[in-house]
């Protein structure tokens, strides 16, 4: 399959319905089986420092505040301040509004600032909403826009549409990463969620992310093996690494760490690596922080010692 | 027609309100005090110290927000239980303790006095521990005894019910929720009494039952951070004092009883105030 200039529905939609389909009792027992995978000890201890690096420590509720922005980003830049070998996160992530807030705090600190665009998270708006939106965005210094699809354009079959509309987004991106959000819990079977990745790809997507954290289920594990599958296949045919990020239900290390397992199994190392992989979450952050001071300590560790966010 | 098959009970653990076997999936053969075989129990293990105080923390929010009334309810409901199943504590307690039955009758009847003994301070204790305070200032000023938290409990090996018993209950009628290190020796009755409390309309997590090694699992609970109290009636000299020093670190409550306890005297209201913390408000007045 080459890539095509995206003329009409109709080639669009030959290519993707092109692609093989999923067996999804297989990709749930491969995942599953991927799940099982016992890590201890010392390498625990690297998986729990690489996921830290990978978090796109996130807050996205109606109620935020810039204070809050401002403290969920201090603990992005020093997310154990009693501990300096813990590494700082990977981005945060907030709405347009509050990115100018999050850019103040973090700085040059090397911690990327995300922000949802295109009227997250139904996406239920004209074009020129959605990309005003994400230029309101970069312009207060986001590094990086989450964009939602138009889920109702691609369950009705309208490819196209939703083709325009990243490539718009990705243009009004200008120089910032665009993430596209497929929101898997309603694309409703697992080939379309294949089908999704590849046309988020084609149209120019930089990262493929899973869901808005606003529908359940979110992140599972077999709908991020069949993405990562997706980005694999992409950079054989195409040439082009794309990055996964799985956001929505991932609340503890052991979470956390099954889909780094997932990423080295499926797609392999070369996306171990916080350009290319994120896990986008917020308490997973402190989970993940009581796992490591248990390692370094040696006795369980009470969640009375770490922020409440 | 063959002869029936016995159907014998699987001893568990119980955490959370659920009967799950040990995570490491070890257990151990229990014998009576004539060294026959009784049963196999769970070997509980580090990980299962560590769900259950996960699943007492979850619960401790909705317990200690009980009404002292609805607690005092809940510990006569297990009280009721608990009679309505004597004459199987009887044969458990008799076996594990090699008494006469008729004794075991009696230990088992204490346990149950002694349940409605503190069900009935559930809404008493406020009114001794707490107090209004005379201030220098215009100020009402006011202090109430609150729940600790989550307290670790190793269990006296002697007395499989009413031992065990004596402490759980005092710990929970004031709200705070507990993980209880069962007598290694004769851990059969704990797990009988567990089906109990899963049945008296007690909120999963507020008690949580491990058997198995107290000396190994009561370190990890006594180290936790997340555990607020500990009582280390069970725990022998040596157990006791390395529990006591890893408590420090997180500065947790501890209760470690001077010599032998005598379970069939007044109990006094010790128990209960060793896991309870003063709150004080100080409310202005005259303006």
């Amino acid at each position: 399959m080459s890539i095509p200039t995206a003329s009409s529905n109709a080639s669009l939609r030959a290519s993707l319905h092109g692609l093989p389909g999923v067996d999804r009792v297989g990709a749930d027992a491969r995942a599953a089986g991927l799940g099982t995978r016992s890590i201890k000890t010392s390498a625990k201890r690297q998986a729990i420092d690489m996921a830290i690096s990978m978090v796109d420590l996130t807050t996205l509720e109606g109620a935020d505040t810039r204070g809050k922005v401002r403290a969920m980003c201090a603990k992005a830049v020093h997310p154990d301040p009693t501990d300096p070998t813990v590494p700082k996160v990977a981005a945060v992530c907030v709405y347009p509004d509050l990115v100018a807030e999050a850019r103040d705090v973090v700085g040059s600190s090397g911690v990327k600032v995300a922000s949802v665009a295109t009227a997250f998270p139904s996406g239920r708006s004209s074009l020129e909403v959605k990309v005003a939106d994400t230029a309101m965005a970069v312009a207060a210094g986001a590094d990086e826009i989450d964009m939602v699809i138009d889920r109702g354009a691609f369950l009705s079959g309208d490819y196209l549409k939703v083709f325009e509309e990243i490539q718009a987004i990705k243009e009004a991106c200008g120089e910032a990463h665009l993430k596209v959000i497929l929101e898997t819990g309603e694309l409703a079977t697992y080939d379309n969620v294949r089908r999704a990745s590849w046309l988020a790809m084609m149209a120019g997507g930089d990262f493929i992310k899973t869901s808005t954290g606003k529908v359940q289920p979110a992140a599972t594990l077999p709908v991020t093996l069949v993405m990562l599958e997706a980005v694999r296949d992409f950079r054989d045919r195409e040439g082009r690494m794309v990055g996964v990020k799985p956001a929505g239900g991932i609340r503890t290390t052991k979470d956390a760490i099954k889909m780094l397992v997932l990423v080295n199994e499926t797609a392999g190392p070369d996306w171990l690596d916080p350009d290319w992989f994120r896990l986008g979450a917020s308490s997973v952050l402190n989970d993940l922080l009581m796992q490591r001071q248990k390692l370094t300590t040696g006795r369980y560790a009470g969640p009375d010692y770490f922020t409440l966010d | 027609m063959s002869e029936r098959l016995s159907v014998r009970k699987t001893y568990k653990l119980y955490i959370g309100g659920a009967f799950p076997r040990s995570e490491s999936g070890r257990s151990y053969a229990v014998t009576g005090a004539k060294g026959e075989f009784l049963a196999n129990a769970s070997k509980a293990s580090r990980k299962d110290v560590r769900d259950a105080v996960t699943a007492a923390r979850k619960a401790f929010a909705g317990w200690s927000a009980a009404t002292a009334y609805n607690r005092g309810q809940i510990l006569y409901r297990i009280a009721e239980m608990l009679e309505g199943r004597r004459a199987q504590f009887v044969s458990e307690v008799a076996e594990a303790d090699g008494v006469s039955g008729k004794k075991a009758g009696e230990l088992v009847d204490a346990a149950v006095d002694r349940l409605v003994w503190y069900a009935g301070w559930s809404d008493k204790i406020s009114s001794l521990r707490g107090s209004s305070n005379p201030v220098a200032g215009p100020y009402f000023n006011l202090s109430t005894p609150e729940p600790t938290g989550v307290v670790g409990i190793v269990a006296p090996p002697m007395g499989p019910l009413f031992g065990l018993v004596s402490v759980i209950a005092p710990v929970i009628v004031t709200g705070n929720t507990c993980v209880v290190i069962a007598s290694e020796r004769a851990p059969l009755p704990s797990i009988t009494l567990a089906e109990v409390l899963a049945t008296s309309d007690l909120p999963g997590g507020v008690v949580n039952i491990l058997t198995g090694s107290a000396g190994e699992m009561a370190p990890w609970l006594a180290g936790h951070m997340d555990v607020n109290g500990i009582d280390l009636t069970g725990a022998d000299a040596e157990l006791a004092q390395k529990c006591e020093e890893l408590a420090a670190e997180n500065l947790k409550r501890v209760l470690r009883p001077n010599g032998k306890t005598d379970w069939a005297a007044d109990p006094g209201t010790g128990r209960m105030t060793a896991f309870l913390e003063t709150k004080t408000v100080w409310h202005p007045i005259g303006i």
